[in-house]
This record gives structure tokens, C-alpha cells and sequence, in this order.
């Protein structure tokens, strides 16, 4: 112990000794990406490939949306994951840092509202029936109170708890504000156990994303949705979500770059270029849907004409086009 | 006289039949008691077990090289574990070499040194307490502090660093333990021959408290390397297909420690991302990874009782 005891105290002392310049080794390239665990696996898949292909480093964290735009505002990262826009907050944290932003949508994600197998009454669900089940202070807690044709049966709601932008998109789309849901539901950040919720209880009704549904088929059912009562109810899916019929409940998924990352640091560009050119393959393969050709073609001369600036107004929009969204910010 | 022994007699054997009686009793109550006990660590062991033998049958597929030798990956079949393991390795290590030189330090001066007054006294409580604060407010402090106060980053070293903080508590305590276990006489028996303080807690104290000691730092260490908590908090990452650069290098001085400040992730944040994602295939990832860790915390606890057994034995008072 005694040895063993000084060696500790002078690797102890030449730890020390290096901590004074802990940042100055840093000459590696290495492109740093964090925020929404929803947009991770797309951003996951190409930084794995682009790795492969031109060896440069890129880390992908997943501190979710809000602790990414942190992270991006104080300059700490050069590409943002988003599962919703950015905030008036944080372009107001940005704009004091004095960091610009290239806002690009890269993918759709669609909301899924998905039964227990054993559900054979529900064919499908307006947007006004989830709002009467969803809305803050709703009473409703039989199948029954949802349609008076419904069976006598407990309804057991499930969702994702209220950091996630799941939540935000959902609330906002079904009740019109972002955030506002009755709170007597189970709630979870983790998906499976949403899963395994609604799986588990006959009277189920839960809300994720697609990709979630998708894997789990064999145990959920999803149901059609219709925008208005008596409107035609469509089923999720990819080709729904992209010829946009599948409404109100599909959401983009974006990037945010650091404008002068793109404008200055090669690698960062490469890798968006990179992102926009492979997203239709990488993005179908992690069960996302991508955005259709055009918009993918738009979306990259957005990139190279740099144009920084959000196309919202610093708060959530539902069912907004790709199309729309770029030449606002042209 | 006969008629005068016989009731004796008769209160003898009422009285011998009453103690058999109460005896019973208590054997029986010891019987219970015991029961209950082994019942209660039959269940705590029951749970632990399933847990175990469930996670190695889903996991079982991945135990293989592979799974170490191979970066994360958003295919299932080909992620592996290498820049979570390696992370794991190094954070470790920078916690060790924090966590055991202070804490060992500071267990002894509060034993050894510190005068016994209420200032002392204030120390120990909020030493306790400390080893009892969730372990998300290390993270939050280290955020304040190693991330943007000293600008160190989310790196090894701060990551090991607030490691380091949280085991910081059980290292004194369990220091302090081991030293209170030393007879007086020992260190009696020293400065009667005329040994300074120095001396007596150098060779002796410290001698004979190892294994006490050691058992403690291991403790720690294997509570540190589950840690999940505290990492997030302070930006660990969740996709780094890159290995931080290697702390021996091949030119003078042969050390490097570009790697304290190279970011990283750790096995419980692999894990945690595996299991949250859609896919099943990433589930047995995860219960891999899960097993991996307990065995490890196994492993690192079963050396701790090993090597406490090893040094007593060679301790002759």
C-alpha cells in the first residue's frame, strides 16, 4: 500500500500537471453532433458511413432536443439534432452567442396511435375523438364514453413523458397546444415500455413513433386517423406520410448546421452534403420515411446557398410542407 | 422427611420442566428466526440470480470477441462494445487515481490527525451524508464545475473526475473503518519506542488497514463503473466509432495524456441506448452489455473479499 500509495500520488501530481492545457492537443478533426434521440439513429447511420468513407471523426450524442440546442447555442457543437424547431428561446441564446444556423429538414417521422391486438372495435380515430381522450382534465376512461358503440371496456392510456418532442408534436396536433395533455396517463422516455403497455392491456391505447409500431407488428395494432370527422381515415405509413395524406400526425425531422462550421470547416460540409445525398437509402433502413426526391434536392440547394434562419417563427407548426418551409426562409 | 422431599422433588421437576419448556422455546424461536432469514436472502439472491440468467440467455448470441473488438453500429449484428469498454477503462482509471490518494488521505487525517472537536465532528456527518446524495447532483455539480467552470469539456477527465467525487464519501469512510479496527495497543506499543506520528501511521496503521481499505476503493469502484446518471448529465456521448489516443506512446516521455480530454462513452450508456431502440436485435445487445457489467461489479467485489482475506491472513498481532 505504501508503493502503491506514492505512485498514485505522483501520477496524481502529472495529472495535474497536464490539466493546464487540456484543450490545446485537440488538433484532430472531429465533427460533434448532439440532441434528439428520435433524429439519433438517421444521424447515427450516416456518421457511421461517412466515417467509413472519408475517415474523419464525428461523435453523435443523444441529450435530447433542448440540451442539444444548448449545447449548439453555446458553440459547443456543429450539427444539431431536432425532433421539433428550435424555440424562440433558443434562437434567442443563439443569436447572443452569435451563432447562425442552417435549418434543414432531413427526414418524416409519423406518429402512430396503436391498440392492443385483442381491440376489434376501433376501425379508426378522428383527430376529435383523440383530442376528447387526450385533452387536458378529460374524463375519459371507458371505450364506451369514446363512442357510445364501443364496448364497455377500461381505457388505459399511454405516452411519452413530457420532455419528449413526441409529446410536444402530439399535444400540439390533437389539442392544439404544445405541452397541454390530461396528466392521469402512464407515461415513459423509454418506447418499449409503451410498447409493452398497450401489449399488455386489452383496453390499450398508446401514441409513439412509426419505427416503434413497425418493429412490434405482431403485437399492436395501429389505427387509421382522419383529420376531421367524416374525412377518410388513413393508415400510417411510409408512403401515407410522404404523398401526405397521412395528416396531422406526420412530423419532419431536422438538422441544424452552424453556419460558420459549414462555411469554414470542410469536413462539416462534406458531411451534409453527405447527409442529404445517402438520407434516402440510410433513413428508409432505421424504419424513418424519407422526404420525396424533390425535396431532398431542395433541401441541399438550401444548404449550398448557406442561407441561414429558421423557417418558423420560433414555435411548433403542424402539417407544414418541406417546400413551404425553404422558401420561407428564401 | 419424605413427606417433606417429595414436594421439594415434585418443584425441582416442575421447575426442570418449565426450563425445557423455555428452552424449547427459544430453540424453536431461533429456528424461526433463521428461516426467516434465509428466506429473505434466498429471495434477495433469487432476484439477482433471474436477473443474471435471464439477461445471459438473451444475451448469449453476442458473447463472443467480437462484440469487444467491434464499434457501435445501427446495425444490430455488428455493433459492438469496444469504445464503451475502453471508455469505461479509462474514466476508471482517472477515478482511481482521484478517488484513492484523497479519500485514503482524508480518512486517515480524520482518524489520525484531526483534532476531536464539533468542527470534526461536522465533517463526519456531512462525510456520510455525502455518501448518501443521488448521484445526479454529482453530475449536475461536475456540469458547473469541471464542464464550464474549469472548461475541461465533456471529457475522460471530467467524467472520471466526478466519478471520483461521488466513491469520494465511501473511500473515507471505509478508510476510516479499517483504521479503527487497529488495536490501541499497536499504536501504543510504537510510540512507546519512541516513534513519531509520521511513522506510526506510515507503518503501521496504514500496513494493517490495507485490506480494509482496499475493500472500500473496490466497492466504489464498482458502485463508479455502473454509474449512469452523472455521465449523461455531463455530456458522455452515444455514437464514437473512435478510440481516444493511447496514454503510451512509443516516443520520450512515453506517456500521453491527450486522452484525458478526448470525449468517450461508457458500458451502462451503450447499454441504456440499445435498449431504447425499436429494434429487438439491439435488446440482446443490450442484455449482453448487462450481463457484461454485473459480471464485472462481481468479478471486482469477489477480488475485494479475496484480497482482504489474503492480507489478514498475513496479519499477526
Amino acid at each position: 500500500m505504501n508503493t502503491l500509495f506514492a505512485k498514485s500520488l505522483g501520477i496524481t501530481t502529472l495529472l495535474a500537471a497536464s490539466l493546464s492545457t487540456p484543450h490545446a492537443v485537440a488538433a484532430d478533426k472531429i465533427i460533434k453532433i448532439d440532441g434528439s434521440s428520435t433524429v439519433y439513429p438517421i444521424t447515427e447511420a450516416v456518421a457511421e458511413e461517412f466515417q467509413k468513407a472519408t475517415k474523419t471523426k464525428v461523435t453523435v450524442g443523444e441529450s435530447g432536443t433542448g440540451s442539444g440546442f444548448k449545447k449548439f447555442c453555446r458553440g459547443e457543437t456543429d450539427v444539431s439534432n431536432a425532433s421539433r424547431p428550435i424555440l424562440q428561446k433558443e434562437m434567442d441564446a443563439c443569436k447572443e452567442a452569435g451563432i447562425q444556423y442552417i435549418e434543414l429538414p432531413v427526414a418524416f417521422d409519423a406518429l402512430t396511435v396503436v391498440v392492443n391486438q385483442k381491440n376489434d372495435w376501433v376501425k379508426s380515430l378522428s383527430v376529435e375523438e383523440l383530442n376528447k381522450i387526450w385533452k387536458p382534465g378529460s374524463s375519459v376512461k371507458n371505450w364506451k364514453q369514446v363512442n357510445a358503440a364501443y364496448p364497455d371496456k377500461t381505457l388505459a392510456l399511454f405516452g411519452p413523458g413530457t420532455a419528449s418532442g413526441t409529446f410536444d408534436y402530439f399535444t400540439e396536433a390533437v389539442n392544439g397546444k404544445a405541452k397541454s395533455s390530461r396528466t392521469d396517463y402512464t407515461p415513459s422516455e423509454d418506447d418499449n415500455v409503451l410498447v409493452q403497455g398497450v401489449s399488455g392491456n386489452a383496453g390499450g391505447l398508446g401514441y409513439f413513433g412509426y419505427a416503434y409500431y413497425e418493429e412490434n407488428k405482431d403485437k399492436l395494432r395501429a389505427i387509421p386517423i382522419s383529420a376531421k370527422a367524416g374525412s377518410p381515415a388513413v393508415m400510417p405509413s411510409p408512403e401515407a406520410v410522404k404523398d401526405g395524406s397521412y395528416q396531422p400526425l406526420a412530423r419532419p425531422l431536422f438538422i441544424y448546421v452552424n453556419a460558420t462550421s459549414a462555411a469554414f470547416k470542410p469536413e462539416v460540409k462534406a458531411f451534409v452534403n453527405f447527409y442529404l445525398e445517402n438520407a434516402p437509402k440510410l433513413v428508409a433502413e432505421v424504419k424513418y420515411v424519407p422526404l420525396p426526391a424533390e425535396d431532398y434536392a431542395a433541401v441541399k440547394d438550401h444548404f449550398k446557398a448557406m442561407k441561414p434562419g429558421t423557417g418558423f417563427a420560433g414555435k411548433n407548426e403542424v402539417g407544414i410542407k418541406v417546400k413551404d418551409l425553404i422558401n420561407r426562409i428564401k | 422427611m419424605q413427606a417433606s422431599t417429595t414436594p421439594a422433588k415434585a418443584s425441582v421437576l416442575s421447575n426442570l420442566n418449565a426450563v425445557r419448556t423455555m428452552i424449547r422455546r427459544h430453540k424453536r424461536n431461533d429456528i424461526i428466526f433463521a428461516s426467516i432469514g434465509l428466506i429473505a436472502l434466498m429471495l434477495a439472491l433469487l432476484t439477482l440470480v433471474t436477473l443474471f440468467v435471464d439477461l445471459v440467455l438473451d444475451g448469449y448470441p453476442k458473447f463472443n470477441l467480437t462484440f469487444f473488438s467491434d464499434f457501435p453500429s445501427r446495425r444490430a449484428g455488428s455493433a459492438g462494445l469496444l469504445s464503451a469498454w475502453v471508455g469505461s477503462l479509462l474514466v476508471m482509471i482517472v477515478t482511481f487515481l482521484t478517488a484513492v490518494p484523497m479519500g485514503v488521505a482524508a480518512g486517515l487525517y480524520l482518524e489520525e490527525y484531526a483534532p476531536k472537536n464539533w468542527f470534526s465532528d461536522l465533517i463526519e456527518i456531512n462525510v456520510s451524508n455525502l455518501a448518501g446524495v443521488p448521484s445526479i447532483i454529482y453530475g449536475l455539480l461536475a456540469l458547473g464545475l469541471f464542464v464550464y467552470g474549469l472548461d475541461l469539456g465533456q471529457s475522460i477527465l471530467t467524467a472520471g473526475l466526478t466519478l471520483g467525487l461521488l466513491i469520494l464519501p465511501i473511500v473515507i469512510v471505509s478508510t476510516r473503518e479499517a483504521v479503527r479496527g487497529i488495536p490501541v495497543a499497536i499504536r501504543e506499543a510504537a510510540y512507546a519506542v519512541g516513534a513519531t506520528k509520521w511513522q506510526v501511521v506510515s507503518d503501521h496503521v496504514v500496513k494493517y488497514s490495507q485490506g480494509g481499505i482496499l475493500t472500500g476503493v473496490i466497492i466504489g469502484m464498482s458502485r463508479a463503473i455502473g454509474e449512469t446518471a452523472p455521465i449523461i448529465t455531463i455530456g458522455a456521448l452515444t455514437f464514437i466509432a473512435f478510440l481516444p489516443p493511447s496514454p503510451i506512446t512509443d516516443v520520450a516521455p512515453y506517456l500521453n495524456f491527450e486522452w484525458l480530454s478526448a470525449s468517450f462513452t461508457v458500458l451502462p450508456i451503450q447499454m441504456f441506448n440499445w435498449l431504447s431502440r425499436p429494434e429487438h436485435a439491439f435488446h440482446i445487445n443490450a442484455a449482453a452489455t448487462g450481463a457484461i457489467i454485473i459480471l464485472v461489479t462481481l468479478l471486482m467485489n469477489g477480488t475485494a473479499i479475496w484480497l482482504r482475506y489474503k492480507i489478514r491472513k498475513n496479519i499477526k498481532w
